[in-house]
């Protein structure tokens, strides 16, 4: 196919929206019908050439079944095998779950805003997760503990709907060691569960935390994060140091579908991450 | 016959009949023209050859939910005689249906290939400034940003524009608000004002040059050029529809729960006939088919709208489930958000969206409400 004008995309120069096919390495079960696929390029130039930062996600496709926006879950400084935590939700999601170690797929991207690392670097850092939230977050958490000298405090607050809705709990333990305070919360015990029940917001009221030189992360139903934010405005984090993971429906991932538009914003563009401050205006905005 | 080919930028004239040597020469260049005809009781696009093929001698009414084509006495030689319809040149830069790539499973791997049809050689017959100035934004929409759209490039760059100076407007026209007609300023190959005996030819591209060939052509004069003017002149006089555009888009953006919402929301159908006809409207969704055995898949392209209400569908809920949702996303992205997005407004003021709303939504009405203060 030839095209007309000389091509400035940085990915496929040829069509953006034309998926690599990838190799599925592993898949590990993380909570209820939630599952970790771990997946590397077939081909050794992509997997060289991939490079994400924590916050993008890629674009999956199940030929015949359509494609999904998930972000990248695994440590941006191993790009060659990707993990993408997957919620079974839908139909490709259900496909995806069909799915046995050495399979294919087509993935394309990374797309979107990341996680303000660069921002972070000498900062406290308080990362705040609901259910598959915890997801797009991983990534900041596994650069964080391999740089920990380079942050100061770090906080991780997280919350699911039940004990068996946690999503990476095997790894709390290590993340704990390396100097990451985890706080844990759930919306409904069980009889085996002797942690805190309540939402996450409610996690604020158990931690001590610095509102000076701190960053708040969170990404999680947007309810979640209206109160998360609400939290950390009172504890007197400003407005500019608080990043939120929105999501909208998506087809392209690169801004032709016009699906993710929120107000000016694409998300597939510029967000999913986006800074509370640039979209105050319209966050909180019923059916908006 | 002329010896030579008028120069770029020169305004020539020929005899009504010689379109038809240009036309011949766009298909000898291996062109697929493509223009108004009269079908359906419409004025469409639709494959053309001849002159023959062009609507000789029909207007058009239009007002807020209404069109009506009729053949008129008083322009029954006039080959242009209309303004827009419901078609636009979208249809074929960005098709409604397009196959984006094919996936076959071979020793049980997925591998995925473009389609290997070539892109089409269109040439546009009969553009209007509007429509000139709603490709100019789908361009800019498709092609200009980080990721360039390929379907769309490949089609774009192959156009040939034989564009086409309105001479009369319809009440729902609002093309000298959105500043972009009804004369066309650029963006052409070839440029037409239809004179009562001729057409007076204004050059665009050397492309529009050699189009030229063996037309006849002469120098125009003052004469012809004094009533070139005059037709765009009469069209200009005839727009009677405004829209205020200097306080946008924070007009939009400062009225985003004014009740005129609601109000709109009751007469809105959500049958997105709007986004249909909108020339800007470039929003899609994908459509995935396999064979039984799924070892054979293809990925479809297909037209969408903010009105539709899986448009905003997620895990969980859907984002803008009420009419007033729907129109407000329109609404302000069409008039405020694009702005930001493109650095250019979504409507050029062609008035489709007014005349194909079954209810007779007016977007320049319903801005004009939106932007007035509430009275409780």
């Amino acid at each position: 196919m030839s095209v007309a004008f000389p091509a400035t995309g940085i990915r496929n120069p040829v069509d953006p929206m034309l998926p690599r096919p990838a190799v599925i390495q592993a898949i590990k079960p993380e909570a209820a019908g939630v599952f970790t696929f771990s997946m590397a390029f077939a081909n050794p130039a992509d997997r060289d050439a991939y490079r994400f930062q924590p916050g993008q996600f890629n674009m999956l496709y199940l030929p015949g079944f359509g494609e999904v926006a998930i972000s990248v879950s695994s440590n941006p400084e191993e790009p060659q095998v990707l993990g993408h935590t997957i919620r079974i939700a839908g139909n490709v999601t259900r496909g995806i779950s069909r799915l046995k170690v050495g399979d294919t797929l087509g993935v394309r991207g990374p797309y979107g805003s990341p996680w303000p690392l660069e921002q972070a670097a000498g900062k406290n850092l308080i990362i705040v997760a609901g259910g598959i939230g915890l997801a797009p977050l991983r990534p900041v958490i596994l650069s964080v503990l391999s740089h920990r000298d380079a942050y100061g405090r770090v906080l991780l607050l997280y919350g699911a709907r039940t004990p068996a809705d946690l999503l990476y709990t095997r790894e709390f333990g290590r993340w704990r060691e390396a100097g990451l305070e985890v706080n844990v919360t759930v919306d409904m015990g069980d009889e085996n569960w002797k942690g805190k029940v309540g939402v996450v917001p409610q996690l604020f009221y158990f931690v001590r935390m610095e509102h000076k030189n701190t960053l708040a992360l969170t990404c999680g139903p947007e309810i979640m994060m209206r109160f998360v934010i609400y939290e950390a405005l009172a504890r007197r984090v400003p407005k500019d140091a608080i990043y939120i993971s929105m999501e909208r429906n998506m087809k392209c991932a690169v801004g032709f579908c016009g699906h993710c538009q929120y107000g000016p914003n694409f998300i597939c563009k510029q967000g999913p991450v986006f800074n509370f401050a640039a979209i105050e205006p319209f966050f909180g905005k019923e059916d908006f | 016959m002329s010896p030579s080919l008028p120069r770029v930028s020169a305004n020539v004239g020929i005899p009504k009949a010689s379109l038809q040597q240009v036309f011949d020469n766009l298909r000898a260049a291996g062109f697929s023209l493509v223009g108004p005809t009269a079908r359906d009781g419409a004025i469409v696009l639709d494959e053309i050859a001849r002159l023959d093929d062009l609507p000789l001698g029909w207007t058009d009414e239009q007002e807020p939910g209404r069109y009506h084509l009729r053949k008129t006495r008083e322009r029954e030689a006039q080959y242009f005689a209309f303004t827009v319809g419901p078609h636009s040149w979208k249809q074929f830069l960005h098709p409604a249906r397009l196959r984006l790539f094919g996936a076959e499973k071979k020793n049980g791997d997925w591998v995925f290939r473009l389609p290997e049809e070539p892109p089409p050689h269109y040439a546009f017959i009969g553009v209007r400034a509007c429509d000139l100035a709603a490709i100019g934004i789908q361009d800019r929409v498709l092609l200009s940003g980080e990721f360039r759209d390929p379907h769309y490039a490949s089609r774009r760059g192959n156009v040939f524009v034989l564009a086409v100076n309105c001479g009369r407007a319809n009440p729902t026209c609002f093309c000298t608000s959105m500043k972009t007609g009804p004369r066309v300023t650029g963006g052409f190959d070839l440029a037409l004002t239809e004179l009562p005996d001729v057409f007076l030819v204004e050059v665009g591209s050397e492309a529009g040059s050699e189009m030229m060939k063996d037309t006849s052509w002469e120098s125009a004069t003052a004469f012809d050029l004094g009533q070139a003017a005059r037709v765009f002149q009469q069209a200009e006089k005839e727009i009677e529809r405004h829209l205020t555009t200097d306080d946008l888009p924070r007009a939009v953006y400062d009225n985003l729960e004014h009740p005129h919402w609601d109000e709109v929301a009751t007469r809105c159908l959500s049958c997105a006939n709007c986004t249909l006809v909108c020339p800007t409207c470039f929003c899609t969704t994908v459509e995935d088919a396999s064979n039984l055995r799924c070892t054979v898949a293809e990925r479809t392209r297909l037209a969408d709208s903010c009105f539709n209400r899986d448009f905003s569908h997620v895990f969980g809920g859907n984002i803008r489930p009420s009419i007033r949702s729907r129109y407000r996303q329109w609404l302000s992205h069409k008039l405020a958000s694009w702005i930001d997005q493109f650095g250019t407004s979504g409507c050029v003021g062609c008035g489709r969206c007014i005349t194909w709303c079954p209810v007779g939504i007016e977007i320049t009405e319903e801005m004009n409400a939106i932007r007035t203060k509430a009275t409780q």
